[in-house]
């Protein structure tokens, strides 16, 4: 598949945005995937840690910001302490993160999500973690 | 005071004339103060524009002149020579930089850079107005070089002077000359061994008649300057008489004592009498003496039971000996970064993670295992090899950020030399890059992809650990964009090289310049990069930064050549642009001394007054700035001078009318 790197899409005021939430450089990666070998929850990710960051170096911002791999990173900070080049990626990961939360809607139904959670017997700090991530 | 001065401004094709108003400048510098002459022109350094340059001051009579153009590094010489050539003193020449302080930096300010460029030009007139006329001094030379470090750096640096016909002395502080390349098992991309390319320099050292060696000694500490230096060396003791040993070996096939073998880079038990490996040149042996049972227990003494020549003398004792020298040439090697250091990847707690240099000694035949590959752990054969590439390098967030340059090239290297000892292993390599820009480089990487079968993934490994007796590698393939997990024997780290320990020390004692991690620093990054920045000292090898075999030959031949050419003069010219004290305000204070880096300012231990060794200060001024009774300047750039500048650059800056202004 092929996909066109666009002028207006590299560097875009958006991915300024990203950039200066989370006080990262994204240039600063030259693209060893460390971070993504060490991640624990990449398993979960439809893109690599490092591919999220890669896609954000080309002006890919909407397939980060419609990526699983956002919601899914636990902020475990593995990925930084092992990065080379010394890049918060969980940093830039909450950055992403804002920039649908900004938008202040609500992801997920407080009530489902409460229901669902006495289910399947998901600890209280989970849920309140959950509705921080997903709610405004 | 120069009365008649001329002012030649360089159009530099458009790197000057493009932004500065050349037409403008020229005409408001006629207005200025003892000028007599201003010309344009478009290459003041092409040969018409100094041949124009020399007609003009002939004609004009002029009796100092300043050529308005780039960075004095580059023609200041060129013009000066112009002068000599007319029999006008060089030091009544000065550069006016225009295009490194006005018009490159301030492109795009048209107007300012012209103003500032007029500034610039009449500050140096002020300058060259009390400027005074200097003389070269001359002094005598020893022509005899030092060469600390014996490794292939060392080796061919002391051959090409030995061969130019010098007295060399060549100084390791191992039992013997080598360095790492004895260790290697074979090199890139040719695959000789050392035993077969480097020993044949060796012998040549030891049967060299101009070469005096110097091994187990260290720099004790070093006084002078160029073309005259007294250094004091420590030959360590030895506790054997090789004047009387004939390296038979006997000693050391009955040595009790098993020490680590710090040859084997620890992989293996050595003996307490060693010498560094077999071919080792000198080939006499020494006694470690904290391994040694006579000298931690009492006991023993068997070495000087079975030596046929009587050699063994445990009263031996460190011997400092002076030598006089004409140049130093530092070729001190590196080392590797302690991989203890990369805790993610298992280093220092699993025996079978070892470092490039390590897995080297496990594949020579000289090695502990005679060339066989075997764990370290329990000495089987490993099934499958994990490289990592970069471990340490390139990573300025924990470690080093420079790349080790080396690393691509031997790993690739040594993944070959185990498939060949291991037909049936697998061996695969984490890289991030493949940097293989050398001669037959980039096809030894293609051969060892295509027909070695070695297997390259693109991707840094982010941790390793056991499983049984297994370790497991976590990594990451970037190209298909999925997490990799490996399971396998022997993991090896190409870690970081770091400059040898100790060179910080010898840095220390040289007043040697060295970038924040230790490598020594050039005199300029391309135009001379094997001279060091203090005149005498010349660099060879990766003292200097990491590089290849090739390369570190072919600078240690340069270094030589240096040395060489210094050595053919009969004496030394040293700049008269120095520091200079007017011995009637010193106040005896000593700041001068303490701020000087090259230690040419000492204070006299009689009269307690400072005086300046001149060919050993190199101009820098630091002194001149620091001492606060005004007795030291620095000549041609005198208060009144470094005053009048000041003035020129505080007055306001609309004096001129360019083509800009509106």
């Amino acid at each position: 598949m092929k996909i066109e790197i666009k002028n207006e899409e590299v560097r875009s005021e958006i991915i300024q945005r990203i950039e200066e939430i989370s006080g990262e450089n994204i240039y600063k990666c030259y693209q060893c995937g460390k971070c993504s070998a060490g991640c624990p929850s990449a398993d979960e990710m439809d893109l690599l840690p490092n591919q999220v960051i890669r896609n954000l170096q080309i002006g890919k911002v909407d397939a980060v910001l419609n990526s699983r791999s956002i919601w899914v990173c636990a902020t475990c900070y593995m990925c930084w302490i092992r990065c080379p080049r010394g890049v918060n990626l969980t940093s830039l990961f909450e950055a992403c993160r804002l920039m649908t939360l900004r938008q202040n809607l609500d992801q997920v139904g407080l009530k489902e999500a409460i229901k669902e959670s006495e289910e399947m017997d998901i600890p209280q700090i989970a849920i309140i973690s959950l509705l921080r991530k997903l709610t405004s | 005071m120069n009365k008649r001065i001329g002012v030649f401004i360089c159009h530099c094709g458009l790197n000057i004339a493009g932004t500065v108003d050349v037409d403008a400048l020229r005409e408001a510098v006629g207005k200025i103060r003892n000028v007599v002459y201003v010309k344009n022109y478009i290459f003041l350094c092409s040969q018409p524009g100094q041949e124009m340059v020399s007609d003009a001051v002939k004609e004009h009579k002029l009796d100092g002149f300043i050529v308005a153009n780039c960075s004095p590094t580059l023609h200041e010489k060129t013009f000066r020579t112009i002068a000599i050539k007319l029999g006008m003193n060089p030091y009544l020449v000065e550069v006016a930089n225009i295009r490194e302080q006005s018009s490159w930096p301030h492109s795009k300010q048209p107007d300012y850079a012209t103003k500032k460029a007029l500034k610039i030009i009449k500050g140096t007139i002020k300058k060259l107005e009390r400027n005074i006329e200097l003389y070269t001094q001359r002094v005598g030379l020893t022509k005899r070089a030092l060469v600390i470090g014996g490794g292939i750096a060392g080796i061919q640096a002391a051959l090409d002077i030995a061969d130019g016909g010098y007295e060399v002395l060549l100084l390791d502080r191992k039992q013997s000359i080598g360095g790492h390349m004895a260790q290697i098992s074979e090199t890139f991309p040719t695959l000789d061994c050392p035993q077969c390319i480097m020993t044949p320099k060796m012998t040549e050292v030891a049967q060299h008649p101009n070469i005096k060696l110097y091994t187990y000694s260290e720099v004790e500490e070093i006084s002078g300057f160029i073309g005259n230096f007294t250094v004091k060396l420590r030959q360590k003791a030895r506790y054997v008489d090789w004047d009387k040993c004939t390296g038979c070996g006997e000693c050391i096939a009955k040595c009790p004592s098993k020490p680590l073998s710090e040859f084997n880079r620890n992989l293996c038990k050595g003996t307490a009498i060693y010498r560094d490996f077999e071919q080792a040149v000198p080939s006499y042996p020494v006694i470690n003496k904290e391994a040694c049972l006579y000298f931690q227990k009492g006991v023993c003494r068997v070495c000087e039971k079975v030596c046929p020549a009587a050699a063994i003398n445990y009263e031996d004792k460190d011997i400092i000996k002076e030598e006089k020298i004409g140049a130093i040439i530092i070729a001190t090697g590196y080392d590797l970064m302690p991989i203890q250091a990369l805790g993610e990847y298992g280093a220092g707690k699993y025996k079978d993670v070892v470092d490039g240099m390590q897995f080297e000694r496990l594949l020579a035949s000289t090695g502990p295992y005679a060339g066989n590959v075997k764990r370290p752990s329990d000495q089987k054969v490993p099934e499958s090899v994990v490289f990592i590439q970069c471990a340490g390098s390139r990573d300025p967030e924990t470690h080093y950020p420079y790349c080790s340059k080396i690393c691509c090239m031997y790993t690739a290297k040594q993944a070959l030399l185990y498939k060949h000892n291991v037909h049936h292993g697998k061996a695969y390599i984490f890289y991030i890059d493949i940097r293989s820009n050398g001669k037959g480089y980039e096809e030894f990487v293609q051969r060892v992809q295509e027909e070695e079968g070695v297997v390259y993934i693109r991707g840094k490994v982010s941790k390793v650990f056991k499983r049984g007796d297994k370790l497991v590698v976590w990594g990451a393939d970037t190209l298909t964009g999925q997490t990799v997990e490996i399971e396998t024997d022997l993991v090896v780290l190409a870690s970081a090289m770091i400059p040898s320990t100790g060179s910080l020390n010898l840095a220390s004692k040289t007043r040697l310049a060295t970038d924040k991690f230790g490598w020594f620093s050039e005199a300029h990054p391309k135009l001379r990069p094997v001279e060091s920045v203090t005149g005498g000292y010349f660099l060879a090898g990766t003292a200097q930064a990491p590089r290849d075999i090739p390369e570190t030959v072919a600078q240690a031949s340069g270094a030589a050549s240096k040395v060489l050419a210094l050595f053919s003069n009969e004496y030394i010219e040293s700049d008269p642009v120095i520091a200079q004290v007017d011995p009637e305000i010193c106040n005896r204070c000593g700041y001068c001394e303490s701020v000087c880096a090259y230690g040419a300012v000492k204070l006299n231990p009689k009269t307690r007054i400072a005086e300046v060794n001149e060919v050993l200060c190199e101009g820098c001024g630091a002194c001149a700035a620091t001492c606060p009774s005004g007795a030291i300047s620095h000549r041609n750039n005198s208060r009144k001078q470094i005053f009048d500048m000041i003035s020129v650059a505080t007055e306001n800056y609309d004096q001129i009318t360019t083509k800009f202004d509106k």
